[in-house]
């Protein structure tokens, strides 16, 4: 089983420790894991501000480059999910889209492929589980609020894995926390306040750390935390999992 | 480069306390619907039976228009058609003409708002009379509702007291919503038994019975109807649906979607003219074929007019019901105003952090984030992009279609973090006006990977 790491534009510039970690965490579980070289972005951003055209190049590019891999792993549930929703229809009329199939969050894959049962790290310490809406309402990575189906978190089942660790939910606990790529800066005022509240439901949970699959929504949570001077830090969930390593 | 929703959202938002307050109270609906909807185990199959049901009905649409005036007309209703929105107002001006009728009650009706209807009977010199209480205290002060199913619900009591104080001479100061809901009742009666007509929205019209219902929950509609002697309902071609059988899906879901009840208190069905009496119903397309024939977006004819995607809309919330430009605002107002015009509506795309709440609270299962996220790709060839995004998506692509200069790009990048604050946190920085930037790595992940730091 080959894997190709996908490590999305805003992760390899602003959090590639949380590349590192994926990097290490599937080598540690004996995944013949590589990173193609030359890698960019999916194309959500610019599909989500209204121009999806822009992302096509980016599909064919990225189709491209994992073709030939039986996974795609990404740390970042809203990348995956913006690959396996709308790649086969940014490809339609090129080619048949392989990469909807393959792509996979690295939490999904570590819960779902590998079904990992231990985990080697510690982390001794409180942490809110950011839930994001795509990881939720997307990738299905939890039971989203809204829905009357059996309760469940594959995250939170990862999480557990880890020792040492006391795993808390937030009040509105999917609630967006306002950042949607261009939204947060297209509605600036609205993306703030959804963020300062959100924060503040995590902060009233006791934790020190909050943490999520998606270092974007964790930034823009980070910046107004910085701005506002709240002391609660800011971690990648598969730092947790590959605590240690 | 904000659009009007953003402008109005910040306005909004600058009350602290009235905002807060505005998010909690409609939060609590969203909590509400949310103990409803787990008290029923068959909840998510009741969801997809309602979505197959709209979508069956609004694609043999004119067998069941047909079917239910056919019926109606065998009650001995009056069945008008109107293609827009004048000619509904046209007939029913008609009606209440040759009925010589002074003043019209009404209850509440979302599609006497999408026709303007009380302005245009204001101004031929009929009294309209709104008997909602939500609706009513609105129309004293002058001004529209902020929500379809909770219309006042951004009005808070102590206004609702100093209102009264003024129009029906209540106690000064008092603001005891006991007192006041009596207040109002007592004025409300007296314009029941003064008014001439009475007129009536529909949440569904039943095709195989030719039954008009109606959903309140202060019985209002049934007190419009049960005084004057002509009663007029009008209702959008959406609203038909084909049985009894059908209408008990939909009524599980209505209430308990709209406001966490497990009904409305009364579920009133409207079928014949009283003795003596007569009843009209106007069937109202103004647009709605027209969006049937549109591949991308018909679905909002499924639509049941709940609000549900409102209460849990974390920007409706947070922004207000006239942060929206179109009369209907939250996830199904922004869709239904491009329907509208797009020209005219487009500034409420932007209201939409895509985060797909409101898809999994729909009673009828509208993919109402799908088509916002549809009618953002739309809006460039209308004119309507806004530029900034546009440079920006134009740059990122260009960026990241070129590998290598990407690469060599965030050699660079960690020289911002060090620039000083008023390079970076300016007004050119919208991202800045709430959060800091986040820094860049001094190493990127591929950068660590071609020096074979992670070999």
């Amino acid at each position: 089983m080959k894997i190709g790491l996908f490590v999305p534009c805003y992760v390899n510039a602003l959090f590639p420790e949380v590349g590192v970690a994926t990097y290490k965490l599937l080598k540690h579980l004996d995944v013949d894991v590589n990173y193609p070289l030359n890698q960019t972005c999916c194309g959500q951003p610019m599909a989500n501000a209204g121009f999806e055209a822009k992302a096509v190049p980016l599909a064919e590019r990225f189709e491209e480059m994992f073709k030939d891999y039986d996974y795609v792993v990404a740390p970042s549930a809203s990348c995956a999910a913006f690959v396996k929703l709308n790649y086969p229809r940014l490809l339609k009329g090129k080619h048949f889209c392989l990469s909807d199939n393959k792509i996979m969050d690295v939490c999904e894959f570590l819960h779902d492929v590998l079904k990992v049962k231990s985990l080697p790290g510690k982390f001794s310490h409180k942490v809110s589980l950011h839930n994001s809406c795509h990881g939720v309402r997307e990738l299905n990575l939890s039971s989203a609020s809204e829905l009357n189906i059996p309760s469940y978190s594959k995250i939170k089942d990862l999480l557990k894995l880890v020792e040492g660790i006391t795993v808390y939910e937030p009040d509105h606990v999917d609630e967006c926390c306002g950042f949607g790529g261009m939204f947060s800066v297209e509605e600036p005022a609205v993306s703030v306040r959804m963020g300062t509240d959100k924060i503040n439901n995590h902060i009233a949970t006791g934790a020190e750390y909050i943490t999520g699959p998606d270092s974007s929504c964790l930034m823009h949570m980070q910046g107004i935390a910085r701005r506002t001077d709240k002391e609660i830090k800011f971690i990648h969930v598969v730092e947790i999992l590959a605590a240690g390593l | 480069m904000s659009t009007k929703h953003a402008i109005a959202a910040e306005r909004f938002l600058a009350d602290k306390e009235g905002s807060v307050w505005h998010n909690q109270s409609i939060g609590y609906a969203r909590t509400k619907r949310d103990t409803m909807a787990k008290g029923i185990p068959e909840w998510e199959q009741l969801r997809k039976l309602s979505s197959e049901i709209k979508r069956h009905t609004v694609t043999h649409l004119d067998y069941y228009l047909e079917e239910f005036s056919k019926h109606a007309e065998a009650n001995g209703v009056i069945v008008h058609w109107a293609k827009d929105a004048n000619e509904h107002n046209d007939i029913v001006y008609d009606i209440l003409q040759k009925h010589n009728v002074k003043k019209l009650v009404k209850s509440k009706s979302m599609l006497t708002e999408e026709c303007r209807l009380n302005d245009f009977l204001f101004s031929k010199g009929i009294d309209v009379v709104e008997t909602d209480l939500g609706e009513r205290i609105l129309q004293l002060m002058g001004i529209p509702p902020s929500h379809i199913v909770m219309p006042a619900i951004h009005i808070r009591r102590e206004q609702v007291g100093k209102l009264f104080e003024e129009k029906l001479n209540t106690e000064k100061g008092n603001s005891d919503p006991t007192y006041l809901t009596r207040a109002a009742r007592m004025h409300l009666r007296n314009e029941f038994m003064t008014a001439d007509a009475g007129m009536t929205g529909g949440n569904f019209g039943v095709a195989a019975t030719g039954d008009v219902v109606v959903c309140t929950n202060e019985g209002n509609a049934d007190m419009s109807t049960s005084m004057p002697k002509l009663h007029i309902a009008s209702i959008g071609i959406e609203k038909i649906i084909p049985n009894y059988d059908c209408l008990s899906v939909f009524v599980r879901l209505l209430a308990r979607s709209a406001t966490g009840q497990p009904t409305t208190t009364y579920t009133s069905h409207f079928r014949k003219a009283r003795p003596g009496g007569e009843m009209h119903i106007v069937l109202v397309d103004n647009g709605r074929s027209d969006i049937l024939g549109n591949a991308e977006h018909w679905e909002t004819m499924k639509c049941l007019r709940c609000g549900a995607c409102m209460n849990t809309c974390p920007v409706y919330r947070r922004s207000g019901g006239y942060s929206y430009t179109y009369f209907i605002p939250g996830p199904i107002g922004i869709n239904l105003g491009m329907l509208r015009s797009p020209q005219q509506y487009s500034d409420n795309v932007s209201a939409c952090s895509l985060c797909c709440s409101c898809d999994n609270v729909c009673p009828a299962k509208v993919n109402l984030s799908e088509q916002i996220y549809r009618w953002r790709q739309s809006l460039d060839s209308i004119g309507k992009a806004d530029p900034m995004k546009k440079a920006m998506s134009k740059g990122m692509t260009y960026l990241f279609d070129h590998p290598l200069i990407y690469q060599k790009s965030l050699y660079l990048a960690p020289l911002i973090n060090s620039m000083p604050r008023f390079m970076i946190y300016n007004g050119l920085n919208v991202w800045g006006k709430g959060r800091e930037l986040p820094t860049f790595a001094k190493e990127s992940f591929e950068q660590m990977w071609k020096k074979g730091k992670l070999k």
